[in-house]
């Protein structure tokens, strides 16, 4: 009896190993525009990282000892993670409000989440210049827990694992792992709720790592409440991606989405443009409050004064008041539109504190080099070569197998 | 570092999340709150020729390159300290004629980069030395992040970067040996020794000589104390100082996000479960009704 079991095992894992490699093979068009441009890209990118971690990260960046983090950090980590913010905002929606009019795209949300974190967790591994220091404060023989920073590392690589136990039953699905699938799935709230408490924690941590910092950083940007700022514009920065991201999902991988998710694909961008005009009218209320308190009504009429007026009403208020008339007025057009010029507000907002604004004085202004934004395309391109394969593969934006239904 | 790390962990005690670290807490406890008692140095700039002398020796202490021979304090000309020197002499002129001041590491009571440091690499020692440990470090930059004086240097060019910055000379002081750069202060501007009898002394100064100096200690005060202390004639504003810097030390800064954690940590998981136990119900009820 044992012997037949032992025997349906192997021949099992046997067809596993087949069944992984031929989902290793590329599904769709080899010629893509995407593939076009990204792969010079990536290749390049893999050079010049090459150089960087030969030569030292002088060799390819223009940071200097005043200014000692840039692109990499200010965009890639800080303001890649307040995109991969949806992830914590959906999960809070459908998990713990039972919200089931957002589920189907849950998942989609999770994965880039999870994605985002590995890639620009990944990025973080690239500016720092003793990488192979970076077990120290995770395996415990030199815990700084007086640092921001410690507490960040710490809750991205806890909630990255949050993130894959949130998604695991998609793999299970996948490669059929019946009863992994109800284990797995069985741990999703637990993982739901860490997860949230971590993001609600790191989010704005993200923004305390610059509290230090405070003669560095242009008044109109550094107050006691960066954290908070951080945190609530995370909200709207995550679900403006999610509008994004979905709409272009729609169109790419329409084949791959069911008939009753493609029907739902409106009314969900509509909810999503609510909860985000909302969130930015409480972020701009708390702008105000943060203003009013720094009293520097003499640095509006200064450069940086314009610019300062540029972000809060060009890319917080303008694209509230968008979200609000195509709410009111189910223009989902529209909503794309003020997602886009959302996120171009977080660009601009999270780079203003941690690059633009920072020593914003100082003789020689830090300009990233042309070859810091090639390697930064090139993780966003990894990021999304392995998106698109896991989409082409698992039940992610298709609906999960039958069996699963039946169980 | 040590007091706050201290009263970090007394506050992780009192949210009551201090269960896993009660008996580091109780150790901590038993430290004596002397924060005054590390050694210091005072530098009086009134005293000080331009000599280079100093940074001769700094160099020479820490196996970096002594300045080149044109390479000397000039007024107008601003040199900074960077991966390849600890410690460099400027010149200033002001309204009491020129000056030269001496600028590295102040060696904070409660340095903003150790505070920083998530592997505490960047380290106050109980001597009032802040060193940096290359087996620690992973390079991330965030104690030049943090560092009101700019102070940490970073090798960018370099496959196996290092920090450098003045340490006070710790391993020289640990010998039983004075700074490098206060041995070979030819003009003794640079005094080594404890912080607070340094304070006195400087006191004594500017109490015997009342018109030869400006009545500040910069550094007595300044980002919460720091272990180097200057005498100067002039408002330091007129040398170069920054005198914007925080009177609170800058870990302060951070004190209350930190705060925050552990009764994060407890309150919203119990939080987020209450609300999904009650909309769960709700829908349920919703269902039964319909």
């Amino acid at each position: 009896m044992s012997n037949h079991k032992n025997h349906i095992q192997q021949r099992e894992r046997g067809s596993v190993v087949k069944f992984l490699a031929a989902e290793l093979k590329p599904k769709g068009k080899i010629f893509s525009w995407f593939n076009i441009i990204s792969v010079p890209v990536m290749t390049l990118g893999v050079v010049l990282i090459v150089i960087r971690f030969v030569k030292g990260i002088g060799s390819i960046t223009n940071l200097d000892q005043e200014v000692p983090w840039g692109l990499w950090i200010g965009f890639d980590v800080v303001t890649g993670v307040a995109f991969a913010g949806g992830a914590y905002v959906l999960t809070f929606i459908v998990y713990i409000l039972n919200v089931q009019k957002y589920k189907s795209i849950v998942r989609v949300t999770v994965l880039n989440g999870f994605l985002a974190y590995v890639f620009y967790a990944g990025a973080l591994l690239l500016d720092l210049g003793r990488p192979w220091n970076v077990i120290n404060p995770i395996i415990g023989n030199s815990f700084g827990v007086s640092s921001v920073l410690f507490l960040v590392a710490w809750h991205f690589l806890l909630y990255m694992l949050a993130q894959l136990i949130e998604f695991s039953p998609a793999i299970a699905e996948w490669i059929g792992a019946r009863r992994a699938r109800k284990i797995l799935s069985g741990m999703t709230l637990a993982a739901v709720i860490f997860g949230i408490t971590l993001s609600t924690l790191h989010q704005s941590g993200l923004g305390a790592l610059f509290l230090m910092a405070k003669d560095k950083i242009h008044p109109l940007w550094y107050s006691g409440f960066i954290p908070i700022l951080f945190f609530v514009s995370s909200i709207f920065a995550g679900l403006s991606m999610v509008i994004f991201e979905g709409s272009i999902s729609h169109r790419v991988f329409y084949n791959k989405i069911s008939e009753k998710n493609r029907k739902s694909h409106h009314g969900i961008l509509h909810g999503l443009s609510g909860i985000c005009a909302f969130t930015m009218f409480i972020y701009f209320f708390l702008q105000v409050i943060v203003f009013l308190h720094g009293k520097h009504w003499d640095l509006l009429n200064t450069r940086m004064g314009y610019w300062y007026l540029t972000e809060i009403f060009g890319f917080v208020v303008l694209p509230m008041i968008l979200f609000f008339i195509s709410y009111r007025n189910h223009r989902i057009t529209l909503i794309k539109i003020a997602a886009i010029i959302t996120m171009i507000g977080i660009i601009i907002n999270r780079l203003n504190v941690t690059v633009i604004g920072y020593k914003w004085d100082a003789a020689v202004p830090y300009v990233p080099s042309w070859m810091e934004i090639v390697v930064t395309f090139t993780v966003l391109f990894a990021e999304i070569w392995i998106f698109r394969w896991v989409i082409n593969r698992m039940p992610v934006l298709s609906d999960s197998p039958d069996w699963v239904r039946e169980e | 570092m040590g007091v706050d790390r201290r009263n970090f962990l007394r506050a992780l005690g009192l949210t009551g999340v201090a269960l896993g670290t009660g008996k580091k807490l109780g150790a901590a406890e038993s430290q004596t709150d002397k924060e005054d008692e590390f050694y210091g140095i005072l530098y009086d700039s009134t005293w000080c020729a331009g000599c280079q002398g100093c940074e001769i020796a700094c160099a020479e202490a820490h196996g970096l390159t002594p300045p080149e021979i044109e390479d000397v304090p000039e007024v107008g000309k601003k040199r900074v300290a960077d991966e390849t020197r600890r410690t460099v002499v400027n010149a200033y002129e002001t309204s009491q004629g020129e000056f030269f001041v001496k600028t590295q590491c102040m060696q904070c009571a409660q340095p903003a980069c150790a505070s920083a440091c998530l592997t505490k690499a960047m380290y106050k020692t109980r001597d009032g030395s802040v060193i940096w440990r290359e087996e620690k470090c992973m390079g991330c930059r965030y104690c030049m992040v943090s560092c009101p004086f700019d102070a940490p240097k970073f090798e960018y060019h370099s496959s196996n970067p290092k920090i450098e910055k003045c340490d006070m000379c710790f391993d020289r002081v640990k010998e039983g040996k004075l700074p490098a750069c206060v041995e070979n202060c030819p003009a003794e501007a640079i005094k080594f020794g404890n912080r607070r009898e340094l304070i006195a002394e400087a006191r004594k100064r500017i109490a015997e000589f009342p018109g030869m100096y400006h009545d500040v200690i910069y550094g007595e005060h300044e980002a919460g104390g720091t272990g180097w202390l200057y005498l100067s004639a002039v408002p330091f504003g007129e040398l170069g100082f920054n005198t914007n810097i925080q009177k609170k030390p800058y870990p302060e800064l951070t004190k209350g996000f930190l705060y925050s954690v552990p009764s994060v940590f407890v309150l919203a998981p119990a939080v987020l479960l209450g609300i999904h136990t009650a909309t769960k119900n709700n829908n349920n009820q919703d269902e039964e009704n319909e």
